[in-house]
């Protein structure tokens, strides 16, 4: 009611003035009516109307909300005053506007990427099934925990009263060939219950149902049977079919076999974090699975109303049901897996996804926040130096009757005046920030692509501004707005030394930015000697920029017979090495730091007995003769494997030297010695042991593993069956590796053997080692692009009130000047006045830093927190800038006339 | 600033001007001019209609909803502006009626004794 008489009251106003302009002519005609001339006639009428604005007036004040009248009078004079000092107004604003924009930008990240639900309908329904295995050591390493069996699955899903749905899924890649070039996609396969658990209905056809799920026939090997349907992604619908409806129903060959299309999804749909081209059923053949194959993720949709413990304790109670109702085959016993202690910890799918990122958004976050208290800092002492240059006016309003309050609020309106500006300047900033973090984000980094600024983010903007401007202001205001009207009236204009209490506020925002300047530069150095650390680390290969890698898999549809999938696999390698400049080619199962999914298992060396037949788990990777030599791994003892071991089948093995340490002492005592994976199975003989390879990433310590060759017989199938690995990363050591015209001879050479294998993930080494440190090069940059910017406005800060002070000592500076003073010795003065509020500030810095910087452990690696290189550079720079910060004016001071400085007064 | 310097004998009792322009409504629409001119002849020129009060109280009426305005010409073809009487007005005028009429008693009551 009173805000909309508000808004129209200059529209009856208005009104007002017509309506008493009419009256006017109403009378003044029956005053004409009556005989009196015109100008006596309107005379005679305005006299009876009387003082038409002061009705006016009355009518206005009706209808005023005193607090938004007096604000909105406020903010036009604050406009007015700050457009009147347009170099401090620009300073300020543009201080506020990087303060506020970059915490805008980073705000808007840590809102998309951790405080937005899930794009799925009743995403806080939906759960990871995460489960811990403290007696499946080595396995328990992993930060995924244990993921489920298929035989897991079927008892969970069936059996559980906790979930709507239930299901499992794996990512993984394959070959489709008929439509263009042959193509290796990014795959996912999902049991039944996976989309029905996610709830994102199909952009068209439908979902994979129970009845594709159920395999038509059984495969050569392996638990799941042949199945014959996929959805595709929307991405791959539109590059391969323009979109079109038709698709559905129609063959695509998939691992060259043809597959019905039943559906797409929509734009954007993920499963967790995978984003694939395909969706495939994993159709589990019911009669082949067994207790163990722990390699499938478990998602699942919690019915409303059930708690996380709940839950938990519902597949707990499902966990002997499992281990009684399969087999591993044989006379196995189920109950052995009690040993490794499983325990479901189920966890919501958002912390799933996010996983420990948000550790380093908070950091960041955290950092750019110090930034923003700097900046308002520094925008304060600007406003302490203008308000002390405006305390004439302030006392000349104060004597004209304004009230302390009313001098606090056009003071406040002025400052929230200039975080207002500045946020909306923060705004621009932020978009151009937000696109800079995008694309120097960690492509891991969950969820890049949902980052945008949302209603919050924007709600956060205007609170940070409004806020910051509250407290720019409040300072300055309670400082200078109390009754000192005869003091300032009568010091005004001279430059009467200062007194040391009209510095303390200055100071203190000083002590108080170098403080926080120490705290960023501390958490940026430490970074950089995360980096350097890392840096020193042997990753177990070198010269990764001459490192090639390309992904090939070869599917049992295209080549069944394993012997000869590896000799097609030597004849790659052989037709690589004829590239010209190429040094060495080999293959494995992945190359180091590739993050595919890991194989491991028990390995129990000769002669050592593990209590309860539980022996720790290894890490396994199938490494073809040549591979660990063209990587750069040193040999450490023996020697590595020959095609003559693979093809023979000679029951040879390499190990790791971590590994030869643990069980035999040293490197060359493990050759010669003994490895098996089961109790039953025959003995492999270690003939090498190879450098400690940084397989899970630089900053992950080396695991143990046991090296196989890539085609071995089967231990399970003791008839003579083979195992080969189908999948396998190439490693080409070349000058040339990474230029076109080199990935194009590598494509040629491979499709010179066989043209229907396409090549993924073409790559250098290089690449694949700098994706591993993606997190912490973009905690540095985040860190180092804070403490550059905390470092500047720091000094700025300094320089202002050095530059200030002096400006405000002249006279006495004159004086000492007149009366001998050396100029090195007013230099020294002023100088040592920055030094010792700098620090001050750096030893509270530090002080602080120690407590903050335990806070970013899990990004450091290989120093303390309270490195001890870092916290002494660190403060040593500083105090190194403040001298220079504090040199230039005292400088100034230094070069004083005396002559005109006293003439002056 | 003082706004009004009207002699006492013309200045019109407290809160009884609304009261008088809803009454001099009742018969009709009417603008301004004719309300001050009304007020002051049906009173006999005891009451004075000082315009500085005249317009603001017209202001609050309207903003209660109790009067309504439009613009219209006057009698002499002048723009103006009139007010009529709402539903809402009507009723404020009968509860203010009696509520004057109860003072007025209660008042000659208390002076009564003093006159005799």
């Amino acid at each position: 009611m009173s805000i909309r008489r508000f808004w129209r009251r200059a529209q009856w106003d208005r009104d007002r003035s017509d309506e008493m302009e009419s009256y006017l002519r109403i009378e003044t005609d029956e005053n004409v009516a009556r005989g009196l001339p015109y100008d006596e006639a309107r005379a005679a009428a305005l006299r009876k109307l009387g003082n038409s604005t002061v009705i006016r007036e009355e009518i206005y004040h009706m209808n005023t909300i005193a607090l938004l009248d007096e604000l909105v009078r406020d903010m036009r004079y604050s406009l007015r005053m700050l457009a009147r000092s347009p170099i401090f107004t620009a300073a300020a604003l543009l201080t506020l506007a990087i303060g506020i924009g970059a915490n805008a930008a980073v705000f808007s990240v840590v809102n998309s990427v951790l405080v937005r639900p899930l794009r799925y309908p009743k995403a806080e329904q939906l759960v990871a099934l995460h489960q811990d295995a403290p007696g499946a050591a080595g396995l328990a390493n992993a930060a995924d925990g244990l993921a489920l069996s298929p035989s897991m699955y079927f008892t969970y899903a069936e059996q559980n009263r906790s979930f709507q749905a239930l299901g499992v899924w794996t990512a993984g890649t394959a070959n489709v060939t008929g439509l263009a070039e042959p193509e290796q996609v990014r795959t996912v396969e999902v049991s039944d219950g996976v989309l029905q658990a996610l709830g994102v209905p199909p952009a068209a056809g439908r979902w994979l149902l129970a009845g594709d799920q159920i395999p038509e026939a059984s495969a050569a090997s392996g638990i799941s049977g042949r199945s014959s349907t996929v959805m595709l992604s929307y991405g791959y619908w539109q590059r391969h079919f323009g979109g079109e409806q038709s698709v559905i129903g129609r063959n695509l060959m998939v691992d060259s076999l043809p597959r019905r299309i039943v559906g797409v999804m929509p734009q954007g749909f993920r499963i967790v974090k995978a984003e694939p081209d395909l969706i495939l059923p994993l159709a589990f053949d019911r009669g082949r699975v067994i207790l163990a194959g722990f390699g499938f993720n478990g998602i699942a949709r919690l019915k409303p109303g059930v708690t996380i413990a709940q839950a938990n304790a519902d597949l707990a109670r499902l966990l002997p049901v499992w281990m009684d109702t399969w087999s591993n085959g044989g006379n196995t016993n189920g109950r052995w897996y009690e040993n490794w202690r499983i325990r479901p910890t189920i966890r919501p799918l958002k912390q799933q996804v996010i996983g420990n990122v948000g550790d380093v958004l908070w950091v960041v976050m955290a950092t750019i926040a110090l930034v923003m208290l700097i900046a308002c800092a520094n925008v304060t002492n600007l406003l302490l130096v203008r308000a002390e240059a405006r305390q004439r006016e302030l006392a000349l309003r104060a004597a004209l009757g304004a009230g302390v309050a009313r001098i606090v609020r056009s003071l406040l309106a002025e400052s929230v005046m200039l975080g207002v500006m500045g946020g909306a300047l923060g705004v621009v900033v932020a978009y151009a920030g937000l696109r800079l973090l995008v694309a120097i984000g960690p492509a891991n980094l969950p969820r890049l692509n949902e980052i945008s600024m949302d209603l919050r983010a924007f709600g956060f903007t205007l609170i940070l501004s409004v806020v910051s401007g509250l407290f720019l202001g409040l300072i300055p205001a309670f400082k200078y707005a109390g009754p000192q009207i005869s003091a300032a009236l009568q010091s005004a204009g001279r430059t009467a030394s200062v007194s040391r209490e009209r510095h303390r506020a200055r100071n203190v925002l000083v002590v108080a930015q170098v403080a926080i300047v120490m705290v960023l530069l501390v958490s940026a150095g430490l970074m950089i000697r995360t980096a350097q650390a890392l840096r020193t680390v042997e990753p177990g290969f070198t010269g990764a920029e001459h490192l090639q890698t390309v992904r090939i898999a070869i599917p049992s549809s295209l080549i069944a017979d394993p012997q000869l999938v590896t000799r097609t696999q030597n004849n790659l390698a052989d037709k690589l090495s004829a590239i010209p400049g190429v040094a060495s080619v080999g293959f494995a199962s992945e190359a180091p730091m590739e993050a595919e999914p890991p194989d491991w298992d028990n390995v129990f060396p000769e002669g050592k007995i593990y209590p309860g037949d539980v022996a720790p788990l290894r890490r396994f990777e199938n490494v073809s003769p040549g591979f660990l030599h063209t990587l750069g791994a040193r040999l450490i003892a023996g020697r590595e494997f020959t095609w003559t071991d693979v093809y023979d089948l000679r029951p040879a093995v390499m190990i790791s030297e971590k590994l030869a340490r643990e069980v035999w002492g040293t490197a060359s005592a493990a050759v010669g010695k003994r490895l098996r994976q089961y109790p039953n199975t025959p003995w492999q003989e270690v003939i090498g042991v190879v450098q400690d390879v940084r397989q899970n990433g630089i900053q992950e310590m080396a695991p143990t593993i046991v090296y196989w060759p890539v085609l071995m017989g089967n231990l399970f199938v003791p008839t003579g069956a083979l195992r080969v690995t189908r999948a396998v990363t190439f490693v080409i050591r070349s000058e040339r590796a990474g230029t076109e015209s080199f990935v194009n001879q590598v494509r040629q050479a491979v499709w010179s053997v066989n043209g229907s294998l396409p090549l993924a993930s073409v790559r250098t080494m290089r690449e694949i080692y700098e994706e591993s440190l993606a997190t912490t090069s973009f905690t540095l940059v985040m860190l180092g692009i804070a403490g550059a910017m905390a470092m500047m406005l720091g000094l700025v800060g300094i320089y202002g009130v050095i530059s200030y002070t002096v400006s405000q000592r002249k006279r006495e500076i004159g004086i000492r000047v007149a009366l001998g003073a050396e100029p090195g010795a007013l230099r020294w003065l002023f100088v040592r006045y920055g030094l010792a509020l700098s620090g001050a500030g750096a030893a509270i810095g530090l002080g602080i830093a120690a407590g903050l910087t335990q806070l970013m452990k899990s990004v450091l690696f290989g120093i303390s927190p309270v490195d001890p290189l870092t916290y002494t550079a660190v403060p040593l720079v500083l105090v190194a800038a403040t001298v220079l910060a504090s040199y230039l004016p005292a400088r100034r001071a230094a070069s004083v006339d005396p002559v005109e400085t006293l003439r002056a007064e | 600033m003082p706004r009004r310097e009207s002699p006492l004998q013309n200045e019109m009792p407290l809160g009884t001007l609304d009261m008088l322009v809803l009454q001099t409504l009742v018969l009709g629409p009417a603008h301004g001019h004719t309300i001050a001119h009304a007020i002051e002849r049906g009173s006999e020129d005891v009451l004075q209609v000082e315009h500085g009060s005249l317009y603001p109280a017209l202001h609050r009426l309207e903003d209660r909803g109790w009067i309504a305005s439009f613009w219209g010409s006057s009698e002499n073809n002048r723009k103006a502006k009139y007010y009529r009487l709402t539903p809402a007005g009507r009723k404020q005028l009968s509860v203010q009626t009696t509520r004057w009429e109860q003072v007025v008693r209660a008042i000659g009551r208390i002076l009564k004794p003093a006159t005799e």
